[in-house]
């Protein structure tokens, strides 16, 4: 018997129903506002009331940017022009103070052609090629390349070379002066390593890095001045110096953050790795350094930089400001930074250090092949945040009288054309912040979603 | 035995400060430029222009001594000091001078080891509020909120005269200047008390200036002048006369432009030829060249220039010389003679 129960029913289709498109309100741009925006009455209503609000703040600040004069000398000129166009002053932005002072707000005060004091960006020095401001746009653009290898396994391993050089070219190109005095401080790193590697093997590792560190210490202190003045003499290759003093605008923020920013993360290994070490003088060491910095808010630190290390140094020693602030910023990032992977440290299971312990490996290489591997991914979240927490403090360096773009805001603003204008520096100022931290904050994501390995 | 090593400490930072500081002239003479700390700025006293050039009258005043002391006044090095940066950059020597709106008073003159040099503005603090509240006399402003600066000697000021006047106010507390107008015009507060040239640099950037006024009492002595540390004497000295041939610069008729015509050809006035150096040798005394006198004018103009220049009425800040003016047209500035 067919099991259709055709003799109990009284009908029974016998052919398929053609396919018929989904219900209009079920799929497509419809569809999908029914589902997301229109689901339930209260859902609806707080859509509606959304929309409204987006409206209301769109509406106020999409005129006042985009209705704006560009093209005026001072604040005043500003609102007869939009007296003039739109008949009231209220809602429109002056964008013209930051036509007129954008360099400053960038560079602040540095040379454009630091050969030529004298010459500025409308007045180039006759026979000068190179575009004004190449040495921070190059120091800049020398650091994405520098960077591109860190960031991303797609890049040549080969720009690697530039990624070790770039700590001792960046100063050079930023401050100038001799050549021979960066290369001298890399020589002592490389004096360091090869003490190491072939003294290891007759001094044991331990007595190899003190030996090391001695001599790297030595050759810096003792011996790099004379090997710099005599290289000076045999070639000399030099830059006009910059002061710091010159230094400022957004170009100083981003000086600081990425000196907190690329020295931070290492250190913070080493104070996290401290902080779990099972050596007591190591541990209570990491722990009271970290414990007194995060203990205290930053901007006291920037004023121990700035005023107190003055009072204590002899006088006349002239140890740059800018230094020392970037000294205090690195590590205070170091401390929260040391916190944040001892939290991932924290999160892995045992096994993943015992067994490391069971393939034999020794403690650095345990560290290096298992553990810092996936610590580090665990703390990415947290790493970054940290990171774009340090690169916007940077900005509390207005208050000891450094001109970061908070500061020129205020010397922009004492300006007799422009004083009285405010909003429009902010958004810029805000504008160039934004680019940074969202540009770091989408690569934490990237970073996160490629070392995913549990769910694929 | 904590403490002693503390106070060891400071007392060796203080000696070799001191050590430091006895030689100013020096120093400056050694480096080629004079470090002068200035406001990171203030509208009309110091502030930077589009091609990052110094401008105002603190501003003249650091050019005027460098010229005299070093004979170019682009010689200078302004060093950014905010209010709370100020005096350890001077004391610390990271600067050589402060010219940055300071009020004189007798604990940053004694307690912190300053020295004032002379007056560069008579200030005091007012108050500035909206024309339609009909409100003419400070003796009105009773119950009313106003907008004040922390930390400064204003707040103190404005609390002194409310309280003498048995009237209340409610404070609504800012961080900076420009702040303050945003509060102001939005209608945070009735009133904004700050220095009287402040008030009238901020009113002169409103869009209807006319609507507000400035109320006639001034209700504080705010003496701002030009400083050094304590303990080097020579170049107190320096910065003092500087200021002082600015001054009498003015009331001898000595301007930027006739200035070098008259030095070169002496004048019938034996105390004008002094300042110029034609006679006398005040120059050697202070330890400069004959002319340091001629250059410091020659720099910026005497101080009515400078003042009609950077904060006059032709300018926007638009203030009247008032206490400003000479003594003989009833002011305050008077330099001492010239011999």
């Amino acid at each position: 018997m067919s099991d259709t129960h055709a003799e109990s029913v009284r009908y029974v289709r016998d052919t398929m129903l053609p396919e018929q498109p989904p219900p209009a309100t079920e799929v497509g741009v419809l569809g999908w506002m029914r589902e997301s925006l229109f689901s339930t009455w209260l859902n609806a209503i707080l859509t509606v009331l959304s929309v409204l609000f987006i409206y209301y703040v769109l509406s106020g600040i999409l005129p006042w940017v985009f209705q704006s004069v560009w093209y005026a000398g001072s604040l005043d000129e500003c609102r007869q022009i939009m007296k003039e166009t739109w008949g009231e002053t209220h809602g429109h932005a002056c964008w013209a103070v930051i036509r007129d002072r954008w360099l400053q707000l960038l560079y602040g005060f540095y040379p454009p052609y630091p050969a030529y004091p004298d010459a500025n960006v409308g007045a180039p020095p006759a026979g000068w090629w190179l575009p004004a401001y190449f040495r921070p746009n190059l120091a800049f653009v020398l650091l994405i390349v520098a960077l591109a290898p860190v960031l991303f396994d797609t890049v040549s391993r080969k720009l690697l070379v530039v990624t070790a050089a770039y700590p001792f070219l960046m100063p050079w190109l930023m401050w100038g002066g001799s050549l021979w005095v960066p290369v001298g401080v890399a020589l002592g790193f490389v004096i360091l390593f090869a003490v190491v590697k072939y003294g290891s093997v007759r001094l044991g590792s331990l007595a190899a890095i003190i030996t090391g560190v001695a001599a790297m210490l030595v050759w810096w202190g003792v011996l790099l001045g004379p090997f710099a003045g005599v290289m000076d003499q045999i070639l000399p290759i030099a830059l006009p110096t910059v002061e710091s003093r010159e230094f400022g605008g957004f170009m100083l923020a981003l000086l600081i953050g990425i000196v907190a920013i690329g020295l931070s993360l290492p250190i913070g290994i080493v104070l996290a790795l401290g902080r779990r070490s099972d050596l007591l003088i190591i541990k209570s060491l990491c722990v009271g350094f970290i414990e007194l910095i995060r203990g205290v808010p930053l901007i006291t630190l920037l004023f121990v930089a700035s005023v107190l290390l003055n009072y204590f140094m002899p006088p006349g020693t002239d140890f740059d400001i800018i230094m020392r602030v970037m000294i205090m910023v690195t590590v205070f990032a170091s401390a929260y930074m040391a916190e944040v992977i001892r939290g991932g440290l924290a999160a892995l299971p045992k096994g993943q250090y015992e067994g490391a312990d069971s393939l034999g490996l020794d403690y650095w290489q345990a560290q290096r092949l298992v553990i810092m591997p996936q610590a580090l991914k665990i703390s990415i979240p947290g790493i970054v945040s940290t990171f774009i927490g340090v690169f916007k403090d940077t900005t509390l360096v207005s208050i000891i009288g450094l001109l970061d773009p908070i500061g020129l805001s205020q010397g922009i603003r004492a300006n007799q054309e422009w004083n009285g204008i405010y909003w429009e520096l902010f958004a810029f100022i805000a504008l160039l912040f934004f680019i940074f931290c969202f540009g770091m904050s989408r690569y934490s994501m990237y970073l996160e979603r490629k070392l995913q390995r549990e769910n694929r | 035995m904590k403490k002693s090593v503390i106070f060891g400490a400071l007392t060796v930072a203080g000696l070799s400060a001191g050590a430091a500081a006895a030689a100013t002239l020096d120093d400056v003479k050694a480096r080629g430029k004079l470090n002068c700390g200035v406001t990171t700025g203030l509208v009309g006293f110091a502030a930077p222009d589009a091609s990052g050039e110094w401008q105002g009258f603190d501003v003249a005043v650091c050019r005027a001594v460098a010229a005299a002391v070093l004979g170019d006044k682009t010689a200078v090095e302004f060093v950014p000091t905010t209010g709370k940066t100020r005096f350890t950059a001077l004391a610390s020597g990271e600067v050589d001078m402060l010219a940055r709106n300071t009020t004189w008073t007798l604990t940053r003159d004694v307690d912190l080891k300053n020295e004032f040099v002379g007056i560069n503005y008579y200030d005091g603090q007012g108050f500035m509020i909206r024309k339609d509240l009909g409100v003419t006399s400070a003796k009105d402003l009773n119950g009313a909120t106003v907008c004040i600066q922390t930390g400064t000697t204003t707040e103190l000021n404005l609390a002194d005269f409310f309280r003498a006047n048995d009237m209340e106010y409610e404070p609504v507390p800012i961080e900076t200047n420009a702040e303050a107008q945003q509060q102001y015009l939005a209608g945070a507060c009735d009133v904004y008390t700050t220095d009287s040239s402040g008030l009238a640099a901020t009113r002169a950037t409103f869009e209807n200036p006319k609507d507000h006024i400035i109320l006639p009492e001034i209700i504080s002595k705010e003496p701002l002048g030009p400083l050094v540390r304590h303990g080097d004497q020579q170049w107190g000295d320096i910065v003092r006369w500087t200021l002082n041939a600015l001054i009498a610069a003015e009331e001898y008729g000595l301007t930027s432009a006739n200035v070098e015509e008259l030095a070169e050809n002496g004048t019938d006035k034996p105390n004008v030829n002094r300042i110029l150096g034609v006679e006398g040798n005040l120059g050697e005394m202070l330890g400069l060249e004959s002319d340091w006198a001629v250059r410091a004018i020659a720099a910026g103009g005497n101080y009515g220039e400078l003042f009609a220049k950077h904060i006059g009425e032709d300018t926007p800040v638009g203030l009247a010389r008032g206490l400003n003016a000479q003594w003989k047209d009833g002011g305050l500035m008077y330099a001492p003679p010239f011999r």
